[in-house]
């Protein structure tokens, strides 16, 4: 199946999770507490497509799917839309533009402050994902501005983790996940080196090897 | 250092009773009615030896230390708790907590006192004790609220029946350990079992109670049945839940949250909105069931009542 054919209905499923908050919503699912329970919805599902997004390149490499990469941005977007809700919920239904109280939050509670940093780093990711964009700035420019969701992701999980009162488990689990994904792209990063370093003092290689290692690189 | 008393809330701070009736309509309306599962409860009033009564006891005392705010409602005061032994998420005490059996129960009062040692069965304990109404505010550390019509007796009533010694300065409480009917005691999130403990002279003050029921019905276990602590002036989780002891202690022991996070969670833990949580700000609260965030009270709006018992000591140090 052609990946024409498949975007629209990973697009919809991505829209499964808030479907089911509004869902929850006119059922009475959502709890004696419900700006709590969206307020944490809404935060999980932004760490969730973070690390999906950020799932697309290793699997790709490893599967040699090349197809997989033109659903990174979608499912980054949905992280941004997901952020956007979790925040707005924050700022419009936990504390009604109090900004006073959203200043001192952002001041002096470290969750807050980390994941504040977060939602803040993702919106030029966000800004320039159009293809308009990625030409304005050019491949390199534009790959080494969108590095910066490593950085707010890992804000994401310091954020959940100094969260939680007690229980850091499914911090802990986030925060492994991501370390794998974060991991592999340095261990490919290495083994990439380590290639061109031997080519280097392998003359016999052939030239096409190379051209074909190019075209892998994303 | 003074003890500041909270300003009185200012008329433009109080939400406008249309929108707070709309909102709270919203709520209802959102929240389904999932009243029938509160059959199962069984009712109870003052005190006969028979604390599983069927019949509701119309001449609960009422109490001029009750709030007249409205208390939440039923569904919401049971379905959403902070229970560790059960799961560290809100839905998971009323989910699984009636894996615990609480028939039969005794309390195990020991330490300094006059009369010996003793596991006194919950029906003994209850015996001699007139239970009244106290609708109190419950102000968790978490930064929500509730107003809540507990059914109980004043811990200092219990405590005079078994004469402290001048050695006993603390009153520490114990919950159930039993890791098998409690499923969050599998997990070492906590250390278990859970403590808390009261200075004597907090212990003795007449808002701290002993809750057995609420709404005139036996507590749910997901609430800390058969026995709680209910002490209104301090972030929830001193309210120690299934008391299955009750010490009378020389030095001031160490309480479960203290353990698990010292510079977080101090031995006093009175509700105060100058003194932050390093993860919630405590100058504000949502009242479970409305829209907009109230400010936090000092020592959760009883300040007239407890105030004194703090005369002095620095409440920023002592949190």
């Amino acid at each position: 199946m052609g990946v024409r054919r498949i975007k629209p209905w990973v697009f919809a499923a991505c829209l499964i999770p808030l479907g089911l908050l509004v869902w929850r919503g006119f059922t009475g699912g959502l709890t004696a507490n419900p700006i709590e329970f969206i307020t944490h919805r809404t935060g999980d599902w932004t760490l969730r497509f973070l690390l999906i997004a950020l799932a697309i390149t290793p699997l790709r490499r490893l599967t040699g799917w090349a197809a997989l990469a033109s659903f990174r941005r979608m499912l980054g977007l949905f992280a941004f839309f997901y952020v956007v809700l979790h925040f707005s919920t924050y700022v419009v239904l936990d504390f009604f533009f109090a900004f006073d109280l959203i200043l001192d939050d952002i001041v002096e509670r470290r969750y807050i402050t980390a994941g504040f940093t977060g939602f803040v780093l993702l919106i030029p990711l966000a800004l320039t994902s159009t293809q308009r964009m990625i030409r304005r700035l050019g491949g390199a420019r534009w790959r080494r501005l969108h590095r910066l969701i490593y950085v707010a992701a890992i804000a994401g999980v310091v954020h959940y983790y100094w969260l939680v009162k007690a229980d850091v488990r499914l911090p802990l689990i986030y925060a492994a996940i991501l370390a794998v994904l974060l991991g592999t792209r340095l261990w490919f990063r290495f083994a990439k080196s380590a290639q061109k370093r031997s080519r280097v003092v392998s003359p016999t290689k052939r030239s096409g090897d190379v051209a074909a290692d190019a075209g892998t690189v994303g | 250092m003074l003890i500041k008393q909270a300003p009185d809330i200012r008329s433009s701070e109080i939400t406008d009773e249309r929108l707070y009736r709309n909102r709270r309509q919203f709520i209802r309306a959102a929240s389904g009615a999932a009243v029938g599962a509160v059959a199962g409860a069984t009712v109870l009033g003052q005190y006969d030896g028979a604390l599983h009564a069927q019949e509701p006891i119309s001449d609960l005392r009422k109490s001029p230390l009750s709030t007249d705010e409205d208390p939440n409602s039923y569904e919401d005061i049971t379905s959403y708790n902070n229970f560790y032994e059960f799961g560290t998420d809100k839905g998971d005490p009323a989910r699984y907590a009636d894996e615990m059996t609480i028939a039969p129960w005794s309390v195990r009062i020991e330490g300094e006192m006059h009369t010996p040692a003793a596991d006194v069965d919950i029906d003994d304990l209850l015996r001699p004790h007139t239970l009244e109404e106290r609708i109190y505010r419950l102000r968790c550390v978490e930064a929500w609220s509730m107003v809540v019509p507990w059914v109980g007796f004043p811990l200092g009533d219990l405590i005079k029946r078994f004469e402290p010694t001048s050695k006993a300065k603390f009153v520490k409480f114990t919950t159930l350990h039993r890791p098998e009917e409690m499923r969050g005691q599998r997990s070492r999130v906590l250390q278990w079992p859970y403590v808390e403990a009261l200075r004597m002279d907090e212990a003795m003050h007449p808002l701290a109670i002993l809750a057995v029921g609420m709404y005139g019905k036996t507590l749910l276990n997901q609430q800390g049945a058969p026995l709680r602590l209910v002490v209104p002036w301090k972030y929830g989780f001193k309210s120690i839940k299934s008391i299955v002891k009750i010490e009378f202690v020389e030095d001031q022991p160490r309480n479960s949250w203290n353990i698990s996070a010292p510079n977080e969670y101090g031995f006093y833990s009175n509700v105060n909105p100058e003194v932050n949580h390093p993860r919630w700000s405590q100058a504000s609260e949502r009242r479970i069931g409305s829209f907009f965030r109230i400010r936090t009270q000092m020592f959760n709006g009883y300040a007239d009542q407890v105030a004194s018992l703090y005369d002095g000591m620095d409440l920023e140090r002592n949190f």
